[in-house]
């Protein structure tokens, strides 16, 4: 369970979160939504400990992570996956390198037994056969999958996503979206994931969070935020922009 | 102004305490061997034996410079035999731990840097740590350790290339007596000189793992970050060089009792 109690962040003098507070339960799919540089992806990396907060605690099956050093962390770090929103593969490893990285560091697994994790990680992602290729030879979305296929295969509990669609066309944002799904329900993982695609985001989340002017703006199920009255919510979900926020050409 | 120095003066300090911080980690996880030896083969291989060429040509001219130089003053007081003394001497202690590390830092200390800088733009670090995986385990400590190690053995052919250039321009060009020449150089050149070298050469490998390391891991967003950190890389471990070596001579003659 993910547990965000009163988080606080600045960077410099500005303000990025400012008294953030939600729960996550066990085996539970939330999307966090907002505008860009509105604080989704800080918060991302607040949960799993890439960043301290100025305030508040971020509590992971009960642990508090805020305090803790950096080889404390990566003990709680065992429980986690994570897609960036650039893939991050280790440019001078090969796929099948990229995603064995995570085994090697356990105990003295087999090669053969690293190469057997490794095609399933990749059968699940619908990438098998590309193991000797380097990231470089990648597309975008084969890149994202091999990202994922990195984060889950050594079974993590917890899934986080940052803009798991960006950048890509609405196929393969499709065909990612499915994948998260089928990881979800095929590991029974806590899924987290920070996107600006609607679609995705009503297809993803069990629970939607929205965040605004620095706070968390409101909380609810994908039908009750995507039929929400509300008009800062209305209009985020609709992609309607104000007339003072339209572009000068 | 005193604002700007105030806030420079800051800055400084707190790199420096950064730095400090980052060789602590490392050399904490290097005394309890958390290194894959696979990356460190292959650091050893990147800073000790691609460095080789520039090492081993820029001793070689040192040596011959400082032996053609050291002759034009000596003759004039009917010392030439002494020449290649003064060589072997200057090398061991001094010219071929400093050129070599300057050397080193150029090529080696901003590779780091530019490495390790792109792998955090790329959040490549960060996906390091969500895998469980301290970056200065993987990053810093194999660099260190080969550092450590290459540094000492290329400052050693430094050293022996730069005297054996010396002689060969001393007894071939400068027509001295080689057996004098050598003699002198054996007589003059003292194990403890050699051992000096060794321990500079040590250190400095030290400072430019550390350095390029910490300029990569905290630089700047996009190339403009990257480049930057390269550059400083360089420019600052070739400082640090400089300096330290001036305190490590000192230091040094000291604790050996030099010039006793």
């Amino acid at each position: 369970m993910i547990e965000v109690s009163h988080l606080e962040k600045t960077f410099g003098s500005v303000l990025i979160l400012d008294d953030v507070s939600f729960r996550v339960e066990t085996g539970e799919s939330v999307v966090i939504i907002g505008r860009s540089g509105g604080g989704k992806s800080v918060l991302l990396k607040h949960i799993i400990g890439l960043l301290q907060p100025d305030a508040g605690e971020v509590l992971i099956d009960g642990e508090n992570l805020c305090g803790l050093d950096e080889r404390q962390l990566l003990r709680v770090r065992h429980k986690f996956g994570m897609l960036f929103q650039g893939a991050a593969l280790f440019d001078s490893m090969t796929v099948a390198e990229n995603i064995a990285f995570a085994l090697r560091r356990e105990g003295n697994p087999t090669e053969a037994e690293i190469a057997r994790k490794v095609a399933h990680a990749l059968e699940l992602v619908e990438l098998s056969g590309t193991e000797n290729k380097n990231p470089s030879e990648l597309s975008g979305g084969m890149r994202k999958r091999v990202g994922l296929a990195r984060a889950i295969v050594y079974e993590p509990q917890i899934v986080l996503y940052d803009e798991p669609t960006t950048g890509l066309d609405p196929v393969v944002s499709d065909s990612i979206d499915h994948l998260i799904l089928r990881v979800r329900d095929h590991l029974k993982v806590t899924t987290v994931v920070v996107t600006h695609d609607m679609r995705s985001a009503r297809r993803l989340g069990q629970r939607i969070l929205m965040l605004h002017n620095r706070k968390l703006y409101c909380s609810g199920t994908a039908d009750e935020i995507f039929n929400s009255t509300d008009p800062v919510v209305h209009r985020f979900v609709n992609g309607i922009s104000l007339p003072t926020e339209d572009l000068v050409l | 102004m005193n604002f700007l120095a105030g806030k420079f003066l800051t800055d400084w300090l707190e790199g420096l305490g950064r730095i400090s911080l980052l060789a602590k980690e490392a050399i904490n996880s290097l005394v309890t061997l958390k290194v894959r030896w696979q990356d460190f083969l292959f650091q050893l291989y990147f800073i000790g034996v691609k460095s080789q060429s520039v090492v081993l040509v820029t001793g070689a001219f040192t040596g011959m410079v400082l032996c053609a130089q050291t002759y034009f003053q000596f003759h004039k007081v009917k010392l030439d035999t002494a020449t290649l003394a003064v060589v072997s001497v200057s090398m061991c202690s001094e010219l071929g731990p400093v050129l070599t590390a300057l050397m080193v830092a150029g090529r080696v200390g901003a590779a780091m840097a530019a490495e390790i800088g792109t792998m955090k733009v790329t959040e490549q670090i960060d996906a390091l740590r969500t895998l469980a995986t301290h970056p200065v385990d993987y990053l810093v400590v194999p660099r260190l350790m080969a550092s450590f190690i290459a540094l000492p053995l290329l400052t050693a052919e430094s050293i022996t290339i730069g005297i054996v250039s010396g002689y060969l321009v001393g007894a071939f060009l400068l027509d001295i007596d080689p057996a004098y020449l050598y003699y002198n150089m054996l007589k003059h050149t003292m194990g403890i000189d050699v051992a000096v070298g060794m321990i500079k050469a040590f250190i400095f490998g030290g400072i430019i793992a550390i350095v390029g390391c910490y300029k990569g891991m905290t630089c700047g967003e996009g190339a403009e970050g990257v480049g930057r950190a390269t550059t400083e890389a360089m420019v600052f471990s070739s400082i640090t060089i400089l300096i330290s070596n001036f305190f490590l001579t000192l230091t040094l003659s000291r604790l050996l009792h030099l010039y006793d």
